[in-house]
């Protein structure tokens, strides 16, 4: 790169700072994508990059992208699950990157859950009484 | 391209001798081999301070934190964590706790706070880029187009930063007399030269985010009218040199050093200068001539470099550390960092964590942090459950820091006021294994070696306070030694030159100090309670615990002990040449130390 203006630099650290969002440890919201042998097969890979694509699309940078093991719900795959400060703490099932993309709209920006694809769902009374009350 | 995984490799030093380099290039060959190159990055960091447990591996974003991790644990993280998303149990700091590993949970991290390492382990020290995505050459920018070089020096005077390097003066002030110093040639110098034993904090702050002090020295340049920089390091710090070549490489191709930075019309460069690591190099005038191309010896001061520094002219040096704040300063503001810290002593500091302590590393705490919550809370206690005895703050030129001042605050005052100092923050563990005197003795040769001879009250006076000290170690110390001590000691710190010699005696006058017994043990009882001074002390074998296996007549390099099997051992005192050896060996406590 040739010799940068002032402009070039605070352009160029925007951009990068983009890029190392993903790197801090700051985030609010999470989602935990399954990763173990069975969700990869599922397509576990496909649904993480559209997470990534669609989070990055949208210029969010709190939420944090982790994977994890096999869930245990194997015949769900992929599946993911999604804690939004708030909200309660959601498990969807069969998550393909067109569903990972309704959940950052919906349920990471739009505040709403994706019902139809909603796996797990906490019971009624923890949906009432928020995050807070039950610590999870 | 966002990649799903960063795999931070610690590339500091440390790690990077404890096989650092092959593990990076074990994963990179792993990330290759199982084709998820594109999935995940690596990244080479700085240190991440927690040394002990190196080579550190840290994997985002979910910030698992593996330790100790070697070549051969490659193919496993790749293809369990990498691929599978699942955490190498094994390799984690805290095995127990699966969820709850980012370092945000780790107890080594829990009161520190990171201003100068702030991007220490956190960004890949090589690649500009990452620097400036952590808001790098922001406070830069501010300062050419922003604030004026009367703003920028009360902003320092302000938040009340004072000298890394140990003698704590206010910084704000040190600018202020360069910048109004007549003059059109000035320069700009960092010191480097970080020569203390068991202080590796400048080092480390070189190699894992080089920019901060580039960043800072250029700002400095435009401060006080200098548009040339120098950064004096010694030659023994091959990676540190490296990755400040890199930085600087990349800040010129980037117009950040060089003609008209960010199209401004001010010019600034820095340049390397490599010292030969002679102790006497960190003391300013002694840098500025070895900067020169002179021999590195002092000069009498004043005047000072801030208005007559290297060839004469007004020149604004300081320490590695306090480059690395400036940045912070100028981008947070005085109030912001002025909060932090005790009256007098504003900011952090940042210690080298070494000797008989759990978790030795990098640290970094607030100003006004006990010794106790170092020791104790961040360090992780003394080794082998044992007491602690003291801890050595400022290297040579600092004392030692007995248990009854466990509690002080570290501030620069409060370190004085007990006989040690701040230095520039090696801080080393001692527990009941270590014998003062022999401590003493060690930094004492130090000192006689680096002194660089030039005024008789350093090379006379150390070489004769160390003899002082060996006969005392050998048992034949005489009660007015001390005296001589005492008095040796005063005359130096009054009538040496600089800062080597007026400061070679502190060690000595703060275990007499705080250790005057063992001194008295020493000379009168002929005692070692330690059992370091070899001459004081002997192996004798307990004939009611020795059950006669010969495993210690076996280990004996000089054979000087004998007795039959399974009856016991005796060893021959004349001949012992106490390695202890044989203490080492015996399963049944039955060879005496004392």
């Amino acid at each position: 790169m040739a010799k940068m203006t002032l402009d070039e630099l605070r352009s160029l650290r925007d951009s990068k700072k983009k890029e190392m969002t993903q790197r801090d440890g700051d985030k609010n919201a999470q989602i935990v994508i399954g990763m173990g042998t069975c969700g990869i097969a599922a397509g576990a890979k496909e649904a993480f990059d559209a997470f990534l694509d669609e989070l990055e699309k949208h210029n969010v940078n709190d939420t944090r992208i982790t994977q994890t093991g096999c869930m245990g719900l194997c015949f769900s795959e992929p599946t993911v699950e999604v804690a939004v400060p708030g909200m309660p703490r959601v498990i969807y099932g069969n998550v393909d990157p067109d569903v990972a993309r309704r959940i950052v709209n919906e349920h990471i920006i739009g505040k709403s859950l994706v019902s139809d694809h909603i796996f797990d769902k906490p019971a009624q009374d923890i949906i009432d009484g928020g995050l807070n009350n039950h610590g999870i | 391209m966002a990649f799903k995984n960063y795999i931070l490799v610690c590339a500091g030093t440390a790690c990077e001798s404890s096989k650092g380099v092959a593990l990076y290039e074990a994963l990179e060959k792993e990330l290759k081999a199982q084709g998820v190159e594109t999935e995940a990055q690596l990244v080479k960091t700085g240190c991440f301070g927690f040394c002990e447990q190196g080579p550190i591996v840290k994997i985002l974003p979910d910030e698992s934190f593996y330790v100790k991790v070697g070549p051969e644990h490659a193919k496993q993280i790749v293809a369990e964590h990498i691929i599978k998303g699942r955490q190498v149990k094994e390799l984690l700091y805290d095995k127990n706790q699966a969820s709850g590993t980012s370092s945000a949970n780790i107890d080594f991290y829990q009161k520190q706070q990171r201003i100068v390492l702030r991007n220490c382990g956190v960004i890949n020290p090589e690649y500009i880029d990452e620097y400036i995505a952590r808001d790098g050459y922001a406070a830069l920018e501010k300062v050419i187009f922003d604030m004026t070089p009367d703003q920028v020096i009360q902003e320092l005077k302000d938040a009340g930063l004072r000298g890394r390097g140990g003698a704590g003066f206010p910084t704000g002030m040190k600018w202020s007399f360069t910048k109004d110093a007549p003059g059109d040639q000035k320069y700009v110098v960092c010191n480097a030269d970080e020569g203390d034993p068991g202080a590796y904090m400048d080092r480390s702050t070189c190699e894992g985010d080089p920019h901060s002090v580039l960043e800072a020295m250029t700002i400095a340049g435009h401060t006080v009218g200098a548009n040339q920089g120098f950064i004096y390091i010694r030659a023994e710090y091959p990676l540190a040199i490296e990755r400040l070549e890199n930085a600087i490489a990349q800040a010129r191709e980037y117009g950040l050093l060089g003609e008209n930075i960010l199209g401004s019309d001010f010019s600034f460069d820095i340049e390397l200068r490599l010292g030969a690591g002679a102790f006497v190099c960190g003391e300013e005038t002694a840098l500025l001539a070895s900067i020169e191309g002179k021999r590195g010896m002092p000069i009498p001061r004043p005047p000072f470099p801030a208005v007559k520094g290297l060839w004469g002219k007004p020149t604004v040096i300081n320490n590695v550390e306090t480059w690395a704040n400036i940045p912070m300063i100028i981008l947070k503001g005085s109030k912001w960092f002025n909060s932090i810290g005790t009256e007098t002593s504003k900011g952090t500091k940042v210690f080298a964590l070494t000797g008989k302590i759990n978790n030795s590393g990098l640290i970094e705490v607030p100003m006004g942090t006990t010794l106790r919550e170092i020791i104790y809370d961040i360090g992780g206690g003394i080794k082998g459950g044992k007491k602690f005895k003291a801890a050595q703050t400022g290297g040579p030129s600092g004392g030692v820091i007995t248990a009854d001042y466990l509690d002080t605050p570290i501030d620069y005052e409060s370190l004085m006021s007990i006989g040690s100092m701040m230095g520039s923050g090696g801080m080393i563990v001692m527990d009941e294994d270590d014998c003062m005197i022999d401590v003493t003795k060690f930094y004492l040769e130090f000192t006689v070696d680096e002194s660089c001879g030039k005024c008789a009250p350093c090379r006379i006076g150390g070489r004769t306070n160390y003899n002082i000290l060996d006969k005392i170690s050998k048992g034949q110390g005489e009660m007015e030694d001390l005296d001589k001590l005492k008095e040796l000691a005063q005359a130096m710190r009054k009538a040496s030159l600089c800062g080597l010699g007026q400061t070679a005696p502190n060690p000595i006058m703060s275990t007499i100090n705080y250790f005057e017994e063992e001194y008295l043990e020493h000379i009168n009882d002929k005692k070692c309670r330690a059992g370091k001074c070899k001459d004081l002390m002997s192996y004798t074998i307990d004939a009611e615990k020795c059950i006669g296996c010969t495993a210690c007549a076996r280990v004996c390099p000089v054979g000087c002990i004998s007795g039959e099997v399974k009856s016991p051992h005796i060893i021959d005192q004349e001949q012992c040449i106490k390695c202890g050896q044989c203490f080492e060996k015996c399963k049944f406590d039955a060879i005496l130390k004392g």
